[in-house]
């Protein structure tokens, strides 16, 4: 349960996604579940993509069609609450996924793929791994994960 | 004695903002900070904001601290920063003494502004004074002004957004987090943070407290419990946890103290942390031209305390002959967005407290 110890249910995940063949093309998830004054998302995105409003106490809607997943608001949410997922073919899911932790991973490592409740499910490729200044010290990491877990995969942890 | 328009009691969010929104209006002021260096809590957030761009959201504490200190050197005519001062009397007479150095020195002003901020609560439990067992507060000092860790292995008490993002920040530090216990049936502050830690592996026991700790000469075991609807711990569910360090986070009080050194008129309100002074719709308390911004009348997000403290700034030089060539223009904006800022259900305790001190 969400409020009892930080992981989202299942339905409550589901309602972020759009429908399967939208992510056929990359999209923003937004699992922001509760009404906190917040819009970096919204102001960041440069395709008007998502949308908050006056009262910054709204929750995010992406507008999928507009979205491109260039992954600008993975690094730009606060709350480390978003992130880009892509169905690549019928064994791939690319992940766009925001990670504050250092070292950071490096491209063509192979990570474990973390679910919401912290733990490990797959294994994972990392494809690539971006910080720029406009980052702000909150890397972008582009994982390739097993299409399975693709609403389930959540972060990367490094294999020990 | 020194003369000054305006004195500024704390060099936090609020008071810097005061000060810069007071030099706009043509206003001197004098800021006084009992830290070394001014930006208040600020200078150890290391973690991205929240709010809207007008309140620096997406930039980290630690760089909104820098554009604040900034803002205010840039009237070096009209801003003096005192730091490693402590006030240690106020008068109603507008008088204000200091203590710099060991230099004892008297101010006499026109008006005052306190932006203190606020204080950690603590919380009892048996060898709670263990060496070992910190606020919260003060492993972010450690860590993200100090470069020192805390400990190995730590545990936090409190599952509000300071106990959860202090949790994710030791985390980057490379400490092992065991667990957040939380006392209340639900975790106290944003989900986002909370799932932020869980993702990480980190356990939030909700309905869980610490009981005792334990050690000779400072702590290494803690002893936690569950704990029933009141909040009394259910007999049979004592665990013990092997850790060398104990973070609080049980909420802020405000830091309220030097008002009722002039008589303001104060009130305990719960829902703010504690013991507020009654202000009215400008910030000014029961003292006429004592005004108050930020955590000391109320505790919420610097975000707010940024607002208040432009707000208090704005109008404290109206009232002193000093008005802001955008004063109306300011003035309903500062308003519109502090209440943007708390109109959503997690506002809800701090507008019902904000009403019970409207004068």
């Amino acid at each position: 349960m969400l409020n009892t110890n930080g992981v989202p249910e299942k339905k409550l995940v589901l309602s972020k996604f759009p429908d399967r063949e939208l992510l056929l093309k990359p999209k923003a998830i937004t699992e922001c579940y509760e009404d906190i004054p917040c819009n970096p998302c919204a102001t960041s995105c440069p395709f008007d993509a998502i949308y908050i409003g006056e009262d910054i106490n709204t929750q995010p809607v992406v507008d999928f069609e507009k979205c491109t997943g260039c992954g600008i608001c993975v690094y730009n949410c606060p709350g480390l609450a978003i992130f880009t997922v892509q169905e690549l073919d019928s064994t791939n899911a690319r992940f766009k996924i925001p990670f504050e932790l250092r070292p950071l991973p490096e491209k063509g490592e192979t990570w474990s793929g973390v679910n919401r409740a912290g733990e490990i499910i797959t294994e994972v490729l990392i494809e690539k791994v971006s910080l720029k200044a406009t980052h702000d010290k909150t890397a972008l990491v582009q994982v390739l994960v097993p299409v399975e877990y693709i609403n389930y995969f959540i972060t990367i942890r490094r294999q020990i | 004695m020194k003369q000054i328009d305006l004195v500024i009691i704390g060099g936090g969010p609020a008071g810097l903002s005061a000060a810069k929104m007071a030099a706009e209006s043509g206003l001197s002021s004098l800021i006084i900070e009992r830290d070394f260096k001014v930006g208040g809590q600020l200078v150890k957030q290391t973690h991205m904001f929240f709010g809207s761009e007008k309140q620096y959201a997406k930039t980290r504490g630690i760089d909104i601290a820098k554009i604040l200190v900034n803002d205010v050197l840039k009237y070096p005519e009209l801003i003096e920063i005192m730091t490693d001062t402590t006030v240690v009397g106020l008068y109603k007479d507008k008088v204000v003494t200091l203590l710099q150095n060991d230099k004892y020195i008297k101010v006499q002003t026109n008006a005052i502004i306190i932006a203190t901020g606020a204080s950690e609560k603590v919380l009892a439990f048996e060898n709670n004074d263990l060496p070992g067992i910190y606020g919260a507060g003060a492993v972010q000092t450690l860590m993200n002004v100090h470069g020192v860790l805390p400990g190995q292995n730590v545990v936090m008490v409190g599952s509000g957004n300071i106990g959860l993002i202090v949790s994710y920040q030791l985390i980057q530090a490379g400490v092992n987090v065991l667990c957040v216990l939380e006392a209340a049936s639900e975790i106290g502050g944003y989900k986002v943070h909370a799932s932020k830690l869980k993702r990480l592996g980190v356990d939030i026991k909700t309905s869980h407290s610490i009981k005792k700790a334990i050690g000779k000469e400072y702590l290494e075991k803690i002893v936690i419990g569950k704990l029933d609807d009141k909040w009394e711990f259910i007999e049979g569910t004592d665990e013990e946890l092997v850790v060398d360090s104990l973070c609080i986070s049980v909420g802020l009080s405000p830091l309220s103290n030097l008002l009722s050194m002039i008589e303001t008129e104060m009130k305990y309100v719960s829902y703010l942390g504690g013991l507020v002074p009654l202000i009215d719709k400008n910030h000014e308390t029961s003292i006429e031209n004592v005004f108050v911004a930020g955590d000391v009348c109320g505790v919420e997000e610097a975000s707010s305390a940024i607002v208040e403290g432009y707000l208090t700034g704005l109008v404290v030089a109206k009232k002193l002959g000093f008005v802001h060539p955008n004063y109306d223009e300011l003035y309903l904006d500062f308003k519109d967005q502090l209440q943007n800022l708390r109109s959503g259900p997690f506002g809800e305790k701090l507008r019902l407290g904000l009403e019970e001190i409207m004068r």
